[in-house]
């Protein structure tokens, strides 16, 4: 049993401190450009305190607090996977020399972050992301190593979105592990965090804070607070998704979605599991030196499945079952795992409002009748 | 030597006759050599036989005006060509030409015909092992229309 | 921490980077297609390769495309035949001896062919997918007395663009059949007229003894499969090699889906039941 320390809401910065004294780059959520995003953070007052954000399916909307509550939002657009994963990034250097070509620059280190505000269902993406990365015959060495030097410090949710279906999906909102450190926030009489060290690097930070055990009650209230945000307006039964999806390759419902469907791919930009790239080769006027790049692409981006001067998914009708059908059916094929760790983003973030957990059922209807 | 009979019997259009259609068919039947560059059909002549191909390849052609000849498809031993008698107005719609010896079974139309009107089960048999022959030339035409080797460039 | 991390063995960012090769020989095979003998110029970049893998060739500047293995040259280099489709192909087929390029791999998986041996064989291709099954068919020549009967069954659009006919009379002289088929031609031509899956009516070999690899076009193959299928060939030994837009090559960059499988690193050669319903889908 992990035991559970209080951490009063006015040293905060100390966690903030004990990073930066670990030379970790902290990265976390603040507010900007209405917004709550992953940015560089420095301390606690850069956190999003005061703010909460509302959600629905194409809607979201940033609102004032009636308390200091640091961690009372849901989930904005960003995901960890920006770090990680970094939307580009360049492979490598050439140089054409003596008439052969060379790597002229070393792979660089990532930066040792220390994510601030994980949260239980982006956990979930993390550890689905380390399968994609790393969990195959071939590795990509700068996840593997961001991951593996990243500090998490996650936050049990106390408020979920009207989007949030991480309760169905069995990924949250409470932080059972998987992470450094697992805080509860709790506004009320007293602002405090509790805290759960759940690595030895976690326990040793948490000893240097010399926190505080939880009282009973405290321990109680956080139970209350994280049980309500699992009371969610939205479900998805991950059971049998796979055999579903297989069986709708054909299914009419595919192009009533594409009569909404923008091929916009804003769902699988926010998606905090979606690893589809693009490379980018150039050269410098000279022509002696040469770059590839990686970029984030989409299965909706046209030329995704180019082949021999044309798209083997052209229709939007085609895109999007790629999509959904990879993200809750091949997904668990090829990584044990399903793709959609229940966080709402994508039906947030979706211009006309496309949402997945009203899509599925209809497809399971349209296979039963 | 095989009588027509049971080269009737043996070829592979006929597979599973049975043994008193294969006489009544072998009677309609003559066998045939046609030497390289020789016409089994010519396009726009009455069409009084059909083909069964022992041996050798015939090319189906076409000849466009001011073009060369196009062959369109070739059929080789094993296999029927001619089906132009079974219909009215009985005329070839494209040359056949021997690419290299070819050796035949060539049958009588007008002789098949009547005996399928006075039996209609050697009729029906007949035009059976015809449909399927006619539908894998179809489905073949489909995919060689698709020009599969071609970039889409 | 390590969260659920494991290190794998090969890191992405060493098969990321292309490694200098060296053109040994350039032949032109047909107008528009040119076969290379590759050879690295560190020879601890050469690994070892099985027909039906690819490479990632990539010219200085301009780009990477996946080219299948086409066979061994004879300074023991990597055959590559390549058609000028597009820029980087353009670039390949212009290079000489002594020019390098860049190149990965080999990736993907390989021919079953000694999984097969004591069968009959028959090798279907359409097009630029002789190349890579002549690594199949020269497998098979080498070792001639483990297999059975050998077909190979092989079109393309019009007589000139047909690869490899120098070294059909060699197969054939080993005892292989070879029947060649065009979709058009005009009276020059000899040989068969008509697509691939027709030639199966002429083919020599034994129905339930036979593995089958197929390799074009996917429309003929999907015909080449359902017409070996119907003659009694067992489903589980067909094989065949797809073709989807790749990136990285090692499973990561997601584009070369079909279905479930990751061309790249669960293909290209798939057994036929394990692709035909996906190959039958429009669009996926």
């Amino acid at each position: 049993m992990t035991a559970t320390s209080v951490l009063a809401a006015e040293h905060l910065d100390r966690l903030f401190q004990a990073l930066a004294r670990r030379e970790y780059t902290c990265v976390g959520p603040t507010v900007r450009d209405g917004a709550i995003v992953y940015d560089r953070i420095e301390g606690a007052a850069d956190l999003p305190r005061g703010f909460t954000d509302t959600q629905a399916p194409g809607e979201y909307r940033l609102e004032r607090r009636d308390d200091d509550a640091c961690f009372a939002y849901v989930v904005g657009p960003h995901s960890w996977k920006k770090y990680l994963f970094p939307p580009e990034r360049r492979l490598w250097r050439l140089r054409r020399s003596d008439g052969s070509i060379e790597r002229v620059d070393a792979d660089e280190p990532p930066p040792r972050y220390a994510f601030i505000g994980v949260r239980a269902c982006e956990i979930a993406a993390l550890l689905i992301q380390d399968r994609v990365f790393t969990g195959g015959p071939h590795s990509d060495t700068y996840y593997g190593r961001a991951r593996e030097d990243a500090f998490v410090v996650a936050v049990s949710c106390t408020e979920s979105a009207p989007t949030c279906f991480c309760s169905s999906m069995g990924t949250g909102p409470a932080v059972t592990g998987d992470c450094d450190l697992a805080l509860t926030e709790l506004v009320g009489e007293q602002h405090v965090f509790l805290v759960e060290a759940h690595s030895p690097a976690g326990r040793e930070l948490v000893d240097e804070l010399d926190l505080q055990p939880a009282a009973t009650e405290q321990e109680h209230a956080a139970r209350a607070a994280v049980g309500a945000a699992a009371q969610q307006e939205r479900a998805l039964d991950p059971e049998g998704l796979p055999e579903l999806m297989g069986k709708s390759l054909e299914s009419p419902r595919w192009d009533e979605i594409a009569e909404r469907c923008l091929a916009c791919a804003n769902c699988t930009l926010v998606c905090p599991t979606c690893f589809c790239s693009d490379v980018e080769d150039i050269s410098d006027l000279t022509g002696e030196h040469a770059e590839r790049w990686r970029r984030w692409d989409s299965c909706f981006n046209p030329g995704f499945s180019y082949l021999h001067g044309g798209d083997v998914r052209r229709a939007t009708a085609a895109k999007y079952r790629q999509w959904l059908t990879h993200k809750l059916g091949t997904w668990v094929e090829q990584f044990d795992t399903s793709g959609c760790v229940g966080c709402g983003r994508c039906i947030t973030w979706c211009p006309v409002g496309i949402d997945i957990t009203a899509e599925v059922p209809k497809l399971a209807k349209g296979e039963a009748s | 030597m095989k009588d027509i009979g049971q080269m009737v019997a043996e070829h592979p259009f006929f597979e599973g006759l049975a043994a008193e259609h294969a006489t009544l068919i072998a009677g309609c039947g003559g066998l045939a050599v046609y030497d390289p560059g020789a016409y089994l059909a010519r396009a726009g002549s009455p069409a009084e036989h059909f083909f069964l191909i022992r041996h050798g390849k015939v090319a189906l052609e076409v000849r466009p005006p001011g073009q060369d000849t196009f062959i369109l498809d070739s059929v080789s031993a094993g296999e029927m060509m001619g089906w132009a008698w079974l219909y009215e107005p009985y005329v070839w719609q494209f040359d056949a030409r021997a690419m290299d010896l070819v050796r035949v079974i060539e049958f009588d139309g007008a002789c098949l015909r009547g005996k399928c009107e006075a039996d209609p089960a050697l009729g029906y048999d007949l035009m059976k092992r015809f449909a399927r022959v006619m539908v894998q030339r179809f489905v073949d035409t489909r995919l060689q229309l698709m020009d599969v080797y071609g970039s889409r460039d | 921490m390590a969260v659920g991390t494991e290190r794998a063995a090969a890191s992405a960012d060493d098969v990321w980077v292309p490694r200098p090769w060296v053109v040994r020989s350039a032949t032109r095979e047909i107008g528009d297609t040119v076969t290379l003998e590759i050879e690295p110029r560190d020879a601890s970049a050469a690994r070892p390769v099985a027909p039906g893998q690819f490479m990632m060739l990539y010219i200085f500047g301009v780009g990477e495309v996946p080219i299948s293995v086409s066979g061994t040259g004879p300074t023991s280099g990597l055959l590559h035949t390549v058609r000028d489709v597009g820029a980087v192909t353009h670039a390949l087929c212009n290079l000489g001896v002594g020019d390098v390029l860049g190149a990965r791999g080999p990736f993907g998986s390989a021919w079953p062919i000694d999984e097969h041996k004591g069968c009959d064989v028959v090798i279907a291709a359409g097009g630029i997918g002789l190349a890579p099954l002549r690594p199949v068919v020269r497998h098979v020549l080498e070792r001639r007395g483990e297999y059975d009967d050998v077909v190979v069954l092989y079109g393309s659009r019009q007589p000139d663009q047909l690869l490899y006919t120098p070294e059909f009379e060699r197969w054939r002289a080993a005892g292989i059949q070879v029947e060649v088929t065009v979709d058009h031609a005009d009276q020059t031509w000899d040989g068969h007229i008509g697509v691939v899956p027709t030639l199966v009516r002429h083919a020599r070999f034994q129905v339930d003894e036979a593995a089958a690899f197929l390799c074009g076009p996917e429309v003929m193959m999907r015909f080449m499969a359902q017409e070996l299928v119907d003659r009694g060939v067992v489903p589980e030994r067909i094989h065949l090699s797809l073709e989807r837009n790749m990136k990285c090559a090692v499973g990561m960059c997601g584009r070369c889906q079909l279905g479930p499988e990751f061309l790249c690193l669960d293909g290209p050669v798939f057994p036929w039941t394990r692709v035909e319903r996906l190959m039958a889908v429009p669009e996926l």
